[in-house]
């Protein structure tokens, strides 16, 4: 490799390179410039010093706390269940021989619907309005139980709706890669097990779980960052003023403290932008550790 | 294990179109001896495969009885029919090493035949060097070659000592070399444990070089069944003569008169039928070059290979190909002009068959 080939490899990549640079790198140093700078003034764009009380401030600011533990709960949740629905969803379709692709379509349909049209499901299945108490609050009637108010009332009950949602929202995706890994496992593996007879359980687990192993993990990490992420559908369930409903998350915080009623401190919102990738950083790690003895790559 | 199938017929719903059926398998009788190699030899979807996975019991049949020995296995699940298979592209699981890979149908046992795992270990070892891979336990199957990757395919059937081993075209995915030596090994492997082994095939070559009795299919239909030198020698049809050898078998149009086999005039061999108009086929070892022969032909060339010598040569009835090709002993004189030359005929390598029905004469 010459050095006029090597300027000309360069030109090619410069097109890349600007644009990464530009949206992903140079914002990333500015957050984490923004994150050390202590007493930051937006309106003046000045600060006192550098350090790292932003971090210490926003440790200790129980609306973040809250938005930890709500974003925890929602992960420890979500990601495990969806996953596991997914999967168990996807090894009956890929049983169901005659009505396969009419189920799949079905399965998939959520993927492509409108995010406004599935918010106003939601409403009509858990809001409790003047008028109605909602869908699942007439089963739990009908069932003898008394009406939660899923939007507005404990803790618990806007997690469910929130967790419920949030699984429902990814599931087709999930089944949609994991049905079609389990499509791409070769037959054969199947039928030397059936003649070794091998039990259902057995082959499940020492055959087809290492087999789809790659497509699984692939879903645990994206799933983990994507719940780590999640914003977007808590305002849709719950409004904007999520630290007065309880429901916030990082994401949430971080958004508030930049443009919030109470925002204006890009430096606390960079700090907490940072802890976030910390952990989204160290589970990522954890999980590439935990694959790499559990994955099987082809 | 003798496997002894009755009547056995599979029919496939058609997979390109509605409410056809395809026979694969069109009753299907007859035995195979204990301890035997057999192989099933055939042009592909000739319905072989769907034989072998009807004996080891992944297809149902249509109609038709299997037995091992006297036991009716029709209706026994494949676990429990005591069969080994290799499938053709082995379905090593990839991700187990070769130990695990070959340990693994023990591990299945339960209850009274569960092993412990000292008589796992000790197993997989004996089968593994009778197939000698015993200094490969500890890779995966990526990291071996085509024929290392067959024999683990192997000892993985073998394990269990099934009663009857079944090879899925066990030599189509290895390159020339290997293919030779592999069926050599199939061959000691399948002696020394005298497992009673079938396997399938389209290479003729393949099956009656091992093969203690081949089995000769053509769509779903048995044609022929014996030792592979009669089966050559003695072809009942015109596709098992056409199907075997190489090269292969000239056919030529020809006619019977007056007892006698003619083929365009010339006076081939006496054959005490009706007159008729006839196939006449010629192995390509049948040809004698002899300056006063009796059957002429247009000469082409002599090609030399090796030890055989082959003169090519055309003539106006033949109808297996343009060329004919015949082998000839390399220490005979061959005479022949610019344009013809003549050949005593081997009657016994010429096979007379009918136009009606293709059957020997």
């Amino acid at each position: 490799m010459n050095s006029k080939n090597n300027l000309k490899g360069w030109l090619y990549l410069l097109p890349a390179l600007i644009f990464l640079g530009v949206f992903m790198v140079y914002p990333l140093i500015d957050v984490l410039i923004y994150s050390i700078e202590e007493g930051y003034n937006f309106a003046s764009q000045t600060y006192s010093g550098v350090g790292i009380y932003n971090y210490s401030y926003v440790l200790h600011d129980p609306y973040f706390l809250q938005a930890l533990k709500n974003t925890f709960i929602l992960v420890i949740i979500t990601v495990p269940l969806s996953t596991g629905i997914a999967l168990l969803i996807s090894l009956a379709l890929n049983r169901s021989g005659r009505f396969k692709e009419l189920f799949q379509t079905i399965f998939f349909l959520p993927y492509v619907t409108n995010t406004l049209a599935v918010g106003l499901v939601f409403m009509i299945l858990f809001k409790k309005t003047a008028y109605s108490e909602g869908l699942i609050n007439l089963l739990l009637n009908t069932l003898g139980m008394k009406s939660v108010d899923f939007i507005e009332g404990p803790y618990w009950a806007k997690m469910f709706v929130l967790c419920f949602y949030t699984i429902w929202v990814v599931l087709p995706f999930k089944i949609l890669i994991l049905t079609s890994a389990l499509a791409s496992v070769n037959q054969d593996y199947y039928n030397v097990a059936k003649v070794d007879g091998t039990r259902k359980w057995r082959i499940f687990t020492r055959i087809t779980l290492p087999m789809i192993s790659p497509s699984l993990f692939y879903l645990i990490i994206t799933g983990f960052i994507g719940a780590f992420k999640a914003y977007s559908d808590v305002v849709a369930l719950f409004g904007t003023d999520l630290n007065a409903a309880g429901m916030n998350t990082i994401v949430g915080y971080v958004y508030d403290m930049l443009y919030g009623n109470s925002g204006g401190y890009p430096s606390f919102a960079s700090a907490a932008a940072l802890i976030l990738f910390a952990i989204v950083l160290t589970i990522t790690v954890i999980n590439l550790l935990v694959s790499k003895k559990n994955v099987y790559y082809n | 294990m003798k496997i002894i199938l009755k009547h056995l017929t599979k029919i496939f719903l058609s997979r390109h179109k509605k409410n056809e059926y395809v026979t694969a398998v069109d009753d299907f009788d007859f035995e195979i001896p204990d301890g035997k190699l057999i192989g099933l030899l055939g042009p592909s979807g000739c319905g072989k495969s769907t034989t072998l996975n009807l004996i080891c019991g992944l297809e149902e049949p249509t109609e038709g009885r299997i037995f091992f020995d006297d036991v009716d296995v029709t209706d026994l699940a494949p676990e429990d029919r005591g069969v080994g298979m290799v499938f053709q592209n082995y379905a090593l699981y990839p991700h187990l090493s070769v130990r695990a890979n070959i340990s693994f149908p023990l591990e299945n046992l339960r209850g009274k035949d569960k092993l412990s795992k000292e008589e796992i270990e000790k197993r997989a070892f004996e089968v593994a060097k009778l197939v000698q891979i015993e200094q490969l336990m500890d890779r995966k199957p990526n990291e071996l070659s085509g024929g290392q990757q067959q024999r683990v395919a192997i000892a993985r059937a073998l394990v269990k000592t099934p009663g009857v081993l079944l090879l899925d075209e066990p030599l189509s995915n290895l390159d020339a070399r290997l293919r030779l030596q592999t069926r050599e090994q199939i061959r000691r492997i399948q002696k020394e444990t005298g497992v009673t082994t079938i396997f399938v095939t389209h290479d003729q070559e393949e099956a009656m070089s091992i093969s203690d009795l081949i089995v000769v299919m053509k769509e779903g239909k048995l044609m022929q069944m014996g030792v592979p030198q009669s089966v050559y020698n003695e072809p009942v049809n015109l596709f098992v003569a056409k199907f075997l050898g190489t090269p292969a078998i000239n056919v030529f149009d020809g006619y019977v008169k007056d007892k006698k086999v003619y083929i365009g005039d010339d006076y081939i061999m006496d054959k005490d039928i009706e007159d008729q108009d006839v196939y006449v086929a010629i192995r390509p070892e049948g040809f004698i070059p002899k300056k006063n022969g009796r059957f002429h032909c247009r000469f082409d060339r002599i090609e030399i290979m090796g030890r055989d010598t082959s003169i090519v040569c055309h003539h106006d009835k033949c109808i297996s190909d343009e060329d004919i090709r015949t082998i000839v002993d390399s220490d005979i004189k061959i005479y022949h002009d610019d344009n013809m030359i003549a050949f005593d005929l081997k009657e016994n390598k010429t096979h007379i068959f009918s136009k009606k029905d293709e059957k020997v004469l």
